[in-house]
């Protein structure tokens, strides 16, 4: 059997080193991804939880003395909800023109638009509802027009992932229902999008968990304070977590830094939770990543 | 079926004739609800035409004042001299652009080797947990990034990663001069982890779609799983590959919040990448909240900048890929 062997020598030798070393190098990278996010969520949950406490949930924040983020917990809860209420039905309903009217040339042309506006940075989106939003009720900062801004970041991403979803539902289950004398838009209503249901609200929660962070469009739209949010959504300064962050981790007091990792881990908790979450929820095949 | 059952034949050629022209009128005029619904949704797919074009003149209309007084110069203009109200975006594009390439060249080589490890070489429960771990990255909000740079990244990279680079390269204009508190580097690495999720994500849809039979037909001729990747599937996947690491490009060139908290908001060109710096977007966030009169135009001119900036990469981008991946995936992934 010996004969049979190759020789380990030269040319072949230097071939199997190279596909070795190669392999390990794809390793490498594989584990270089994972060091950055275990550290992140480390130092952020080491540095964040010894904040967490009675006060840490029901004060406002200082700016001399460690103090409390509550009024950005109720900030990123009623600005999120709100973009949320605009940003999935306009997606929703986006998503099932691309897939059910839209093979045509305004179709591709929508499409083509709503992928290049995932690249569009979000502190463009807030200068944007600054003008059309904030300018046009008297220059008034609002948590209004801070939903607006995040429900434009969250429009393109909810439109392809319904499209995405909608077209793997099978044309068989569309021809039973239509042949059944259904009407179209009620089947797409009553048969289409439940099927597709799972997916959709994946993509629903994938997007709001990335605006949920979102801090640059928020600071020409909402302004952030440190004082109660405004009772009025249509005016006044707002502030979020994420805002809350911003601006206390640049203080120079040791203890009002403390605050701002608490909001973080709070900020992370929250994001990679409603990540988790949509990863749950999805039952499909495993289409994610 | 009794004789007596059927009716009489015109009679029942004119019933039937007349319900299948009704049948066909409406049938010409089309289902109400259906008509209703095909345009409500059509409205809501176009919204997004408006948005886009929304933005543009938005950004056109406000800048006005700063594009009438400094014209095209703006975008070459070094100038930053607030007694003297002139303004140029020449030191921040400078910024954006060697920030980003920076990032690129860091991310891209990491970026392809995961996608490569998850598409070639992952076992399959293996690679979920790689592929989760990736997403959850491009999940961490921006500005959290910007805290853990600024105090635990920066730091590490000043103790233990820029004195053996100053060792060896110091001798270059980019490495040498002090490391100050913040700096370009630190933002150049941050960013790089911030887009490694978009490069490698792409990346692996676009080496996903190369053809089995690429694979197959070079492993029958007797080669390593590195010369099948390099010889036979990188190539087949080179635009869209390119594609991926210029979408990540984009994204770093848009990114805000962690470089504003990192880079230290220096408007200057600088020439070590261990000196202070600022970006475009850094410069809108950081300088927004005591604009007043021109320099509100001029943040606006400057949104509008790197608006231009990252929708040509994007578009470059987008059309590459689609080169290969008939339709890039959307969402998060994309």
């Amino acid at each position: 059997m010996s004969q049979l062997r190759r020789p380990m020598t030269g040319r072949f030798k230097r071939r199997r080193i190279m596909d070795r070393a190669m392999t390990f190098a794809a390793y490498a990278c594989a584990a270089l991804a994972i060091i950055p996010l275990t550290w992140i969520v480390i130092y952020v949950f080491v540095k964040g939880i010894g904040v967490w406490n009675a006060r840490f949930f029901t004060q406002l924040p200082a700016l001399f003395e460690a103090g409390g983020v509550r009024n950005g917990i109720f900030g990123t809860l009623e600005v999120v909800g709100l973009s949320a209420a605009i940003g999935v039905p306009v997606g929703v309903m986006a998503g099932i023109f691309l897939a059910e009217y839209g093979d045509n040339i305004l179709g591709g042309t929508v499409r083509f638009t709503a992928d290049t506006m995932t690249g569009v940075p979000s502190i463009v989106v807030g200068l944007f509802v600054y003008g059309v939003v904030v300018l046009n009720t008297g220059g008034a900062y609002s948590a209004f027009a801070g939903a607006v801004a995040l429900a434009i970041l969250m429009i393109p991403i909810i439109t392809r992932t319904t499209e995405e979803m909608i077209r793997l539902v099978p044309n068989s289950i569309r021809e039973a229902s239509l042949a059944l004398g259904v009407p179209r838009w009620k089947t797409i209503l009553r048969v289409v999008l439940p099927t597709a249901l799972s997916g959709i609200v994946t993509g629903v929660f994938l997007s709001v968990a990335r605006v949920a962070g979102e801090t640059a469009p928020l600071i020409m739209t909402i302004f952030g304070t440190y004082y109660a949010i405004s009772k009025n959504i249509f005016d006044g300064p707002t502030t979020t977590l994420s805002l809350l962050i911003y601006k206390l981790g640049g203080a120079p007091n040791p203890e009002v830094v403390k605050v701002a990792w608490g909001a973080s881990l709070l900020l992370i908790l929250i994001v990679l939770g409603l990540s988790l979450l949509a990863r749950l929820i999805f039952k499909g095949e495993g289409a994610k990543f | 079926m009794g004789e007596a059952a059927w009716p009489s034949l015109p009679d029942c050629f004119f019933i039937r004739r007349g319900v299948i022209l009704n049948l066909f009128k409406r049938l010409r005029r089309g289902n109400l609800g259906d008509n209703i619904f095909g345009f409500v949704v059509l409205l809501f797919g176009v919204s997004i035409l408006v948005i886009m074009a929304g933005i543009v003149f938005q950004l056109w209309l406000q800048s006005a004042p700063s594009r009438e007084k400094f014209g095209w110069s703006f975008l070459w203009s070094t100038a930053y001299d607030v007694q003297r109200q002139n303004y140029g975006a020449g030191v921040f594009i400078y910024g954006t652009l060697v920030t980003a390439f920076i990032a690129l060249i860091l991310a891209a080589p990491v970026g392809v080797g995961i996608a490569a490890y998850l598409v070639e070489i992952a076992p399959r429960r293996l690679n979920r947990v790689v592929g989760s771990m990736v997403e959850l990255l491009a999940a961490v909000p921006s500005i959290v990034y910007g805290l853990w740079g600024f105090y635990a990244l920066n730091p590490f990279l000043r103790d233990y990663i820029a004195p053996p680079l100053q060792a060896v390269l110091g001798w270059l204009p980019p490495f040498s001069g002090e490391f100050v508190g913040t700096s370009v580097f630190t933002a150049s690495v941050v960013l790089a982890i911030m887009i490694l999720p978009t490069v490698a994500a792409v990346s692996r849809d676009v080496l996903r779609a190369v053809p089995d039979a690429q694979r197959e037909a070079m492993l029958a001729l007797g080669a390593t799983r590195w010369e099948m990747f390099s010889r036979a599937v990188l190539p087949y996947a080179k635009s869209g590959v390119l594609g991926a690491a210029i979408l990540g490009l984009g994204r770093a060139a848009g990114e805000t919040m962690a470089v504003t908290f990192i880079i230290g908001n220096n408007p200057q060109i600088f020439k070590s990448l261990f000196g202070q710096g600022a970006t475009i977007a850094s410069e809108i966030a950081a300088k927004w909240q005591e604009a007043s009169g021109l320099t509100l135009p001029v943040l606006m001119e400057l949104g509008l900048v790197l608006f231009a900036i990252t929708i040509i990469i994007n578009i470059s981008a987008r059309l590459l890929v689609m080169l290969l991946v008939r339709g890039p995936r959307g969402g998060l992934r994309a």
